[in-house]
Parts: structure tokens; sequence; C-alpha cells
């Protein structure tokens, strides 16, 4: 019984810090359909802000946080301007090389200026403690994770279903041409998106820093758990990617503590067996 | 054919090096030429600072010359864990280079792999890093001035059993130093009378690491013997120690590396108290350490003193011994002789080169993480004496 919940609880906590991460990706790739494998990049960068405003401009975390944030998102919205609105008619192989280029490139900038070294975030006293669950602890760390993963989750889904944002950005996606004829302005759609998208990135980055720690390579080293996380989910399926991390998370979890010696497999066991069962997303027949 | 002709010849054809490399033995060596193997990009490229580091600030404190040759340091790029390029790059520090010692080597698969060249041209190498005992047995000319696991894994487990702890959970990552540092562990700390409740094996890739510290938890250790690789998974771990209130709930941390001070600084307080038997502490108290770290300081004001530098300040030494027994001549057998009974005070305490295995005996001491000033050192609370490599007698 104690071992079930262990289980739920852990994998519901590592769940929520994947869809953090995954969740500007699924934004991206999943919703403008632009394979951003620059996805990781963009969440280092996030993190590092982060980490050098309360470690060495001490900042407040809870200032530190939603200005890293702000700042991938105008880094975000910058080369979208200059440079990678010229790939979204371009075939996605071109894409792909041309983002997996870009965090070759900005891997050799972080580890050049700040050093091969992890980059710690400095955390409020409130989120450095752990929470008594009455038969176990928790780090409270892993209840805002999980707190913010639902927010970006409702939120997001909201404003791509329920506005005129979402609206617009639903058609720029599928008809670029018939939506610029209805008046819809689509570059400042896309750029906007981009940037959202960037900066969800950057926000995982920050809040999934204390499983995945920051450092150079960070760039690529997750770029594989969060790919899986938005196929599994689905494309463009916000709830989907949710959904599909807190599964993943469980069964990774799980393994962890009954089955430890068989490493990663039953993670990517489950990511055949889902996609197999539900090849274009969890919560799309 | 003039010597010029003899060596670019040599560059242009590399199939017929071994000949030319013949011809051109007797050329009077000017320097001597000291080849350095290690990561100096990707991931693991700090170890490849703390080499550069630590093996010049040995030559400038020796003021630029040892045993009178100038000495020309040749630096080979390995990235990560790459035995086939490993192999070419020696081979070509062997054959066109013409290196009379090999240096560094962080990684086990890497040195394996240079053995067979290093025993045709009966190349002098000295392993900085690299801690997998069978090593030096691959080649006679192997000399290692690090450490292995087994060697500083001992003795901690003796301390375990001696203070009272009868039952350890081990929890290591599910790789080759892993498993070398639990089998270690698990033979000493039987034949001591304790019991290992549980040994778990954490996948490489693991970055959430509360799982198993729940099963460390329920498993009724007083101890928790640990090994993972530097950088993210050890700082993961000690992590998710802390949070979970594994010390509250009297659960001892016992570790080796761990607490090496490339990442010490970033464990914060949750370090503090912190349990590891290793070979060497930057707060090490004496002369030969204070040289050593302002050496250190005066190569380069952020370069950091751990296991890695002392490995190849002390490797610099070994080199150093060796071109004074050969008077800079190029004789690997007359070299590895003089090395194999060297003894001398290194930044980490009294070592010597143990004849048979070529591998360092060196003090072992059992640090606690302290504080002094702001910063966190491993401060030695007791030194186990003199150690051999426990692993090759296996």
């Amino acid at each position: 019984m104690q071992l079930l919940a262990n289980v739920l609880i852990d994998g519901l906590a590592y769940g929520m810090v994947l869809f953090i991460i995954a969740v500007g990706l699924s934004v991206t790739l999943g919703l403008m359909r632009f394979v951003n494998l620059a996805h990781g990049a963009f969440a280092m960068i996030g993190g590092y802000a982060a980490a050098l405003l309360t470690r060495e401009a001490q900042w407040s975390f809870w200032i530190a946080v939603p200005v890293a944030v702000a700042a991938t998102a105008a880094l975000g919205a910058v080369l979208e301007a200059l440079v990678l609105r010229h790939l979204y008619r371009r075939t996605e192989l071109e894409q792909v090389l041309f983002t997996i280029g870009l965090s070759f490139f900005l891997i050799a900038l972080t580890n050049a200026l700040a050093g091969p070294q992890v980059q710690l975030i400095v955390l409020p006293p409130l989120l450095a403690q752990s929470v008594d669950l009455g038969f176990r602890t928790l780090p409270a760390q892993r209840l805002l994770v999980i707190a913010a993963g639902l927010v970006v989750a409702a939120a997001a889904a909201w404003t791509v279903t329920r506005t005129r944002f979402g609206i617009w950005l639903r058609a720029a996606v599928d008809h670029p041409d018939t939506a610029a004829t209805l008046g819809i302005p689509i570059r400042t759609v896309q750029c906007a998106s981009f940037a959202a998208g960037a900066a969800l990135a950057g926000l995982g980055g920050v809040l999934g820093a204390e499983l995945m720690p920051l450092e150079p390579y960070y760039a690529l080293k997750y770029l594989v758990l969060v790919l899986v996380v938005v196929a599994v989910g689905g494309m463009g399926s916000l709830p989907g990617s949710l959904l599909a991390a807190v599964s993943l998370g469980i069964v990774e979890t799980a393994s962890k503590y009954l089955a430890s010696d068989w490493g990663g497999l039953f993670f990517f066991l489950a990511m055949a067996l889902l996609l197999a069962w539900r090849p274009n997303g969890l919560l799309k027949r | 054919m003039s010597h010029s002709i003899r060596r670019s010849a040599a560059a242009l054809t590399i199939s017929a090096a071994t000949t030319l490399a013949l011809t051109s033995f007797g050329a009077a060596a000017q320097t001597v030429k000291v080849g350095i193997v290690g990561p100096f990009s990707g991931p693991f490229a700090h170890y490849g600072t703390l080499f550069k580091n630590g093996a010049e600030a040995y030559i400038a404190s020796q003021g630029g010359k040892l045993a009178g040759k100038e000495v020309e340091l040749i630096y080979r790029d390995t990235g990560g864990p790459n035995p086939g390029q490993t192999k070419t790059l020696v081979q070509e520090l062997i054959v066109k280079d013409k290196v009379d010692y090999l240096g560094g080597f962080v990684f086990t698969p890497n040195a394996f792999a240079v053995a067979p060249l290093i025993q045709q041209s009966q190349t002098p190498t000295v392993i900085f890093n690299a801690a997998t005992s069978a090593i030096t047995d691959k080649s006679e000319f192997f000399i290692r001035t690090s450490y292995t696991l087994w060697q500083v894994t001992v003795p901690m487990a003796q301390w375990a059993a001696k203070n009272n702890i009868k039952k350890v959970v081990t929890a290591v990552t599910d790789y080759g130093p892993g498993i070398d540092a639990e089998t270690a562990f698990k033979s000493e700390f039987a034949k001591q009378g304790g019991t290992v409740v549980e040994s778990i094996r954490m996948p490489i890739s693991t970055t959430d690491f509360a799982p198993f510290v729940q099963r460390i938890k329920a498993s009724g250790a007083q101890a928790v013997y640990t090994f993972l690789p530097g950088g993210p998974p050890n700082l993961g771990f000690v992590k998710a120690y802390n949070e979970n209130g594994l010390a509250k709930a009297g659960v001892q941390f016992l570790g080796t590396a761990e607490m090496d001070e490339f990442d010490l600084q970033k464990f914060g307080d949750s370090a503090l108290g912190l349990t590891t038997a290793f070979h060497y502490s930057a707060a090490h108290d004496s002369p030969a350490n204070k040289k050593f770290v302002e050496a250190l300081k005066k190569k380069d004001a952020n370069a950091i003193a751990n296991y890695a530098s002392v490995g190849a300040w002390d490797g610099m030494h070994v080199i150093h011994k060796m071109i004074e027994a050969t008077g800079g001549q190029k004789d690997g057998l007359k070299a590895v002789a003089a090395a194999r009974s060297l003894q001398w005070e290194s930044p980490r305490g009294p070592v010597r080169i143990d004849p048979k295995t070529r591998h360092i005996v060196q003090n072992v001491y059992l640090r606690q993480v302290e504080k002094a000033g702001a910063l966190l050192v491993n401060k030695e609370v007791q030194n186990f004496g003199p150690q051999i490599d426990y692993g090759l007698d296996k």
C-alpha cells in the first residue's frame, strides 16, 4: 500500500517535471508544426538566466523566474523574426538541421561563457524545505511544479481552444494563405506563438532544474524525453501531453521501485506500446 | 637524406612510419616530449583543464624544466570514453610525434585500448585518473598516480564495521566503476561481519533519484554506501538524500569521490556532515599541499585542486623522476624500473609506487564536509594510513 502510494506520488512529481519541460515543444512542434529541436536550448537559456539572477545578482526567486521566462520569450521572438520564420515553409529535414545546429551553437556558447559545470538556481526557503505528507516527505519544490504544470496545461488549452488568438493560430497553421486573406495578422500570430513556446521552454528549464540540472549539454541531453512526451501525447494536444507525461512518469518511477536492474527499458516499452495503440496521440482516436 | 626530409616523409606516409621511426631513432633528443591524453572538449572537458593545470603548474614549480631538460607537452583530445579514437591519437603521438612519455587518461576503456601500443613501443604511460584496478595489469609500462575504488572503499567498509554499523544498503550507478565499488564494499564489509541488506543499481540515465532514496529508507539500513559519476547524477542523488530526510531518519551517507572539490560548493549547506573516504582533500594540511594549491592558482586563478589535478601533478613528478633516471634519453625499461621504487611527499601526503603493481600506495582519509568561512571543505577527521590497491588480488 505504502509502495503504491510512493509510486504514485513520485511518479506524479516526475511526470509533472517531464510535462513542464515538454509543454513548450508541444506548442512549437505540436501546434505550429515547426520541428524545433532547439527547444532544449531555450529551456537551458531560461534556466541559466534564473540561475544568474538568483545567484549572481541575488534577486528573489519569485522575481527572477518571471524575468528569466520573459527574457527567453524575447529571445525566441527575436530569433523567430530574424531567422526561424524563413524555415516554416522549408522541409522538415531543413528545420531539423537548422535547429540542431542552433542547439550545438548555443551549447558551445554556454560552455564558453559559463563553463562546463552545473549551475544551480537558488531556491527561496519556502521551496527548499520538505513537506511532511504523514507517511513520507516530499520536497516543496515538487508541489510547485505540480501546481505550475496544472495551471500551464489549463491556461494553454483554454487559450488555444477558446480565445480568438487560438483560432487565429490554428487558422494560420492550417491554411496560412486563406487566413491572410481573411485579415488575420499571421506574422504577429506566428511570432507571438513561437515566443510563447520559448517562454514555456524557459519555465520548464527553471522548474525542472531540480531533476534535470543545468549544464551546457542540457540542450541535447533531455531532448529525447521531451520528444517522447510530445509524440505520445499527440501533436498539438496539450492535455494529451499532460496525460502522456504523467503516465510515462509513473511507469518510469514504478520500474525504479520494482525493477531498477532493467534501466530505462519500461519507459521506452511503454512509449512503444502507447504509440502502437494510439499513433496520433493518447487523446485522439 | 636529411632529418627534415625524413620527418616530412613520415608525416606523409603513415604506413611507412614504423620503418622511419627506426631509422631516425639515433636523433639526439633536444626536448623531452610528453603526450597528455584526455577530454579537452565536450561534456568532460573540465577533466582536460584539470590535467592541463596540474601538469603545467608542476613544470612551472620546477622552474620550467624537468631534470634540466626542456619538456614539451602535447595535448590530444579524446572527447568522452572513445577507445577507437584514443588508440589512433596515441599511435600518432608515438609514431609521428615520437613522444617519450604519455600521461592523462580519464576513462578506463581508453586506457585499456592503448595498452598494446605502449607495450610494443615501450612508452612509459602515467595514468592521472582512470580508476579500474585491472589497467596496470595490461602493460608493464603503465604507472598510476590516481586511486582505485577498491583502495578507498576497503578502509571505508572497515571503518563502518568498527563504528557499530551492522546493516548497510549499497546504491551505485549501474556501470563499470559503480559495480566495482559495490563489489569492493560488499566483500570487505562481509569480511568484517556486517550485512549488506540490499544492493541497488541505478540506471546511468537516472535523473529522479527519489524512488531509490525511498527504497534506501525502507530497507532499514543504518547507512548507505554509494558511488555515482560526478556532475548531475551526483548532485541529484545527494539532493534526494537530503530532501527525503534520510539523514534525519538515521541513514548515514558513506561515499568516496562524491564530495570532490569540483562539485562540492554546489551542494550548499545540504552537504554538511556527509562522510567520505578518499585519498585527496584540497583542505589537506601540509606544506606540500599549500605549495600545490599556490602553484595552481598562479597558473590560473580559477583552477581547482582536486583528485584529477593532484593526479596530474604527481604524474608529472613521476615523469620528472623518470627523465632524471634516463638522462632525457628514450629508454622505457630503465624509466619504469626507476619509477617502481619512487616515494615522495605528495600534496595528498606521503606516497610511493608499489614496485609490483606500479599503482600508487597512499593514505586514505575519512573526511567530513565542514564550513571554512563561506566555503565548504572536506575536513580530514581520521587517517586510515597507507593503502594498496586491493582490487588486483581479487
